[in-house]
């Protein structure tokens, strides 16, 4: 579906980018006004609602990803820059809500999407710019927003007619909980599509859960969505999705032991690394804490029957330690004391092996899902 | 039995002298020479065909079929090559003879005579075409239930009535609900596709349409003359008139769910005797299917318009202040529960903005709707909200001539913004101390305490006043928060240290920021465990235009 004409001139391409430019510089300086004036700016001067959405606002936002990782802003900075960015759109979106609403052609096409972040998930402006993205398109969209309990979900989804859902989660650590949304959602009859890092590249773990769809981006997305929705195989709907590596209950054991694989590991690391051993109460948890999440990638790893989840894991965690100038040494510690007590457990092995072997001969890190 | 089929070297004579054994055979058996001429039969074959005798040729006494079988084999025979393949065992033929399905088994002798073995198939034929129907006809229902069933949106489910009707029980299907206000939905479904219509209709034109909306008791399907049917009723590209219409209520639980309509091209005119209970299945599920949807969405209608007041209000930006608020119950189940917030904004009588948030004793619907009573009251008690000692004296004796037991405890802060900088009054009854953010990244502790409220005859406290300047944020909590249990190591409390140094990372941010900062960092610290109900309201002065104007990347800014 094309509903407007691709510009590709010079021109458009350099007020993109003027208004990137913009857009970042404002939200640096955590300037609000500034930040809103950049991108209604632009919108005044005839830059279509969608490209300011994507092409701006998005693109700035993965730059506030990328700038994080290397160092170069904090954890607040990041949060406030998404926090103006959040407010930037609703102020886009209040100007275009009533005017240029233009709907799609009729048909059989879909009409309402319900779009959501799966339970647990904060990251909520992807979601957010693709509801605003539908709407644009002329969906009748319900924006459910960040963290949505799956019961939420369901109980929405029974209360309106949605014709598709839309989930989208950035963390792969999430999977487990996405899965569990998706077959909610197929069980009442509705195709979901899904998006977002958590996925994987190619979306391929959105085949493992048995999504009806995944689209790499809002605008795959929308085109998607506008060619209807996906066929549901009635036969389908109520029989959970089958994933046969399950069986052999590592994930399951990996999961309920976390806090006992934790438990292990910190105590193994102040044997090993002797500077652990110094560490104040508050160091000591934060190092609990990126153990934890080492267990809880493993165990998605582990679900989705994919090791490259985990290496991809480790390698972005060691380029994340890099450029804060710690050293990796109690990462790879912190892989060998793990596979020491999963003897029992060969996948779970084959995973941490395969994720110390990435982190000993660091090859270019791939982009992950993870974020502060 | 096993006579014919070592044909290796035994004669013929052999073989008709050890043939007691068959000659007895409840199942038919005859052989044939290679010319079709019959050599020996059994007695089951001589009442099978009762003009057999022993050269008579096959051709005038066997049906065509089984004579043609024997033609083709016994030519083949003598070809040696094909001798051995034949002999390997061919698939049995079928065929029917005289009302019945027999099925034939050819053995050969070696030197052209084949020998028929006939079974009579006619009643394992029947079961096993009785049981295939069935069993279709139960995938189908199965799978109509489970497409019904999955979706308690009415809509949903009157279009999935609709298409599940014209696949298996028509050419067309209309469903159509009860009215609301004299106006029925109607879904028409033909070939896969649907469609969905408002009609204004008398159902006494259509006959039977009134009996079958009225659901009970319940009527049979009714065959009407389609020339009675409105053209409305005909869809566009059905091909002409249909040939019948039927007429079907959908029994629903005990109210009516609505009416099927049925149409068929052709003379079709009736459903058989199976086909009926077909569809009367069929009708009984959607209708259930039906009802089980309109029920949900009524109670769900009924529990939006009751809980709506006790929602968590959508907090922003009042007077010069910003204000977010957010809210986790302790059940996912539920929207909820015993935690609440509300910010009122200033009136001619107080200019102040009232924020109040509070926690009541227990959780779920019971403690909900205690908080729907307190944030009323607060509300009316607005006009006194200059004095919070004398809110806090009304509250409580309002609670205490209730008849429930339930305590509470709450903070009330009055904010007022003046230039560039916010006054906060906070006063906390029985409630854990506001935090305040410093621009610095200091986290201090609001010095204000009191008792709760509902519990005691007298109440006492002690308010405190905090200035914020721009991009400092007080934040109220319920001590869901700090009492929440997990992290890295299990079930250590979050406590009030961990919540101190979140706020620290705070600094600067805008409190939609800071709420949504705290309320990730306390769901992580639970992850999956249980936990109490979860409020958090930032109050925040905003950064002012004076302050960005200053900061040297801004350019060509304007006021949005």
């Amino acid at each position: 579906m094309t509903t407007r004409t691709t510009r590709t001139t010079d021109t458009a391409t350099d007020g993109l980018a003027t208004t990137r430019r913009r857009l970042w510089a404002a939200l640096e300086a955590r300037d609000e006004p500034a930040a809103a004036a950049a991108v209604l700016g632009a919108h005044d001067a005839g830059v279509p609602a969608e490209d300011l959405l994507l092409d701006v606002i998005g693109a700035v936002q993965a730059r506030v990803g990328t700038e994080w990782a290397a160092d170069r802003i904090g954890v607040a900075q990041e949060h406030a820059a998404t926090a103006i960015q959040e407010r930037v759109v609703a102020a886009l979106s209040r100007r275009t809500a009533d005017g240029a609403g233009h709907r799609p052609e009729d048909g059989p096409g879909t009409r309402r999407v319900t779009v959501a972040c799966v339970d647990g998930e904060w990251h909520a402006l992807p979601a957010r710019l693709l509801a605003e993205v539908l709407r644009g398109r002329g969906f009748l969209v319900d924006y459910l927003g960040a963290h949505v309990p799956t019961p939420h979900l369901i109980a929405h989804l029974h209360q309106t007619g949605t014709d598709v859902v839309a989930l989208s989660s950035s963390l792969p650590i999430r999977l487990p909980t996405a899965h569990a949304a998706v077959t909610a959602v197929q069980a009442i009859g509705l195709p979901v599509l899904v998006g977002g890092a958590a996925f994987g590249p190619e979306g391929r773990y959105a085949r493992l859960l048995g999504a009806d769809g995944w689209a790499p981006d809002a605008r795959a997305a929308a085109r998607l969505l506008a060619v209807g929705p996906p066929a549901r195989d009635p036969a389908r709907t109520g029989v959970p999705g089958d994933l046969p590596h399950l069986a052999d209950q590592e994930y399951t054991l990996v999961t309920r032991a976390r806090t006992q694989l934790v438990r292990q590991v910190l105590q193994g690391l102040q044997e090993a690394v002797p500077a652990t051993a110094a560490y104040t109460e508050r160091q000591r948890e934060r190092t609990a804490e990126d153990i934890a999440q080492i267990v809880d990638f493993l165990a998605a790893s582990l679900y989705a029957d994919d090791a490259e989840l985990f290496t991809g894991f480790v390698t972005w965690t060691a380029g994340i330690l890099r450029a804060r100038g710690v050293p990796g040494g109690a990462l790879v510690a912190a892989l060998d004391l793990l596979a020491d007590v999963q003897s029992e457990f060969p996948r779970a092995r084959a995973h941490l092996v395969a994720g110390r072997r990435a982190l000993v001969r660091p090859s270019a890190p791939p982009a992950s899902g993870l974020h502060s | 039995m096993t006579v014919f089929e070592d044909e290796s070297g035994r004669s013929r004579e052999t073989t008709g002298a050890g043939s007691t054994s068959w000659i007895g055979s409840p199942h038919p058996a005859v052989v044939a020479d290679r010319d079709g001429g019959v050599v020996e039969f059994n007695a089951a074959a001589a009442d099978l065909f009762p003009r057999m005798r022993v050269g008579t040729w096959l051709d005038e006494v066997v049906p065509g079929w089984l004579a043609d079988a024997h033609r083709r084999l016994a030519r083949t025979t003598r070809a040696p090559v094909a001798a051995a393949t034949a002999s390997a065992g061919p698939a049995p033929l079928r065929g029917s003879h005289d009302g019945r399905l027999l099925r034939a088994h050819p053995t050969e002798s070696g030197h052209g005579d084949v020998a028929w073995w006939l079974v009579d198939d006619s009643d394992l034929t029947a079961a096993q075409d009785a049981l295939r129907t069935e069993r279709e006809r139960h995938a189908i229902l199965a799978d109509a239930s489970t497409q019904l069933l999955a979706s308690l949106n009415p809509d949903r489910c009157l279009e999935k009535a609709a298409l599940l009707a014209a696949d298996h029980l028509g050419d067309a299907a209309l469903v159509i609900s009860p009215p609301v206000r004299n106006r029925h939905a109607v879904v028409t479904a033909m070939a896969g596709g649907f469609e969905r219509t408002q009609v204004n209709l008398d159902p006494a034109v259509v006959p039977g349409l009134a009996e079958a909306l009225q659901g009970f008791p319940p009527v049979p399907a009714r065959w009407i003359d389609p020339a009675e049917l409105p053209s409305w009723a005909v869809p566009e590209d059905f091909g002409g008139p249909p040939g019948s219409v039927a007429i079907s209520p959908l029994p629903g639980h005990g109210v009516p769910a609505g009416a099927l309509i049925l149409l068929r091209r052709g003379g079709r005119r009736a459903f058989d005797a199976s086909e009926e209970l077909f569809a009367r299945l069929f009708a009984a599920r959607a209708g259930a299917a039906l009802s089980a949807a309109r029920l949900y969405a009524e109670q769900a209608r009924v529990t939006r318009a009751l809980i709506a007041e006790l929602l968590p209000p959508r907090l922003h930006h009042v007077d010069g202040v910003d204000f977010a608020g957010g809210y986790r119950t302790s059940q996912d189940t539920e929207r909820i529960g015993g935690d609440f917030y509300d910010v009122h904004p200033g009136t001619e009588d107080g200019p102040e903005t009232l924020a109040v948030l509070g926690d009541v004793c227990g959780k779920g619907l019971d403690a909900a709707v205690l908080t729907g009573r307190i944030r009323s009251t607060v509300h009316a008690l607005l006009p006194l909200a200059g004095d919070h000692q004398n809110v806090l004296r009304l509250l409580n004796g309002a609670l205490l001539t209730a008849r429930h037991t339930r305590f509470a405890t709450l903070v009330l802060a009055s904010v007022r913004r003046t230039g560039g900088r916010v006054r906060l009054r906070l006063t906390s009854a029985g409630h854990p101390r506001p935090l305040v953010l410093r621009a610095t990244g200091e986290v201090e502790e609001a010095d204000t305490g009191g008792t709760l409220v509902g519990a005691l005859p007298v109440v006492t406290s002690r308010s405190a006043t905090v200035d914020l300047s721009p991009g400092e944020t007080c934040l109220l909590y319920t001590d869901g928060i700090t009492e929440a249990r997990g992290g890295p190591l299990g079930s250590a409390m979050f406590g009030e240290d961990r919540l101190r140094s979140a706020l620290a990372e705070c600094v600067g941010l805008p409190a939609e920021a800071v709420v949504e900062r705290v309320q990730m960092i306390a769901g992580d610290w639970v992850g999956r465990g249980p936990h109490d109900d979860m409020a958090v309201v930032a109050i925040t002065a905003p950064h002012t235009t004076h302050l960005s104007a200053v900061n040297g990347h801004t350019r060509g800014r304007y006021t949005a």
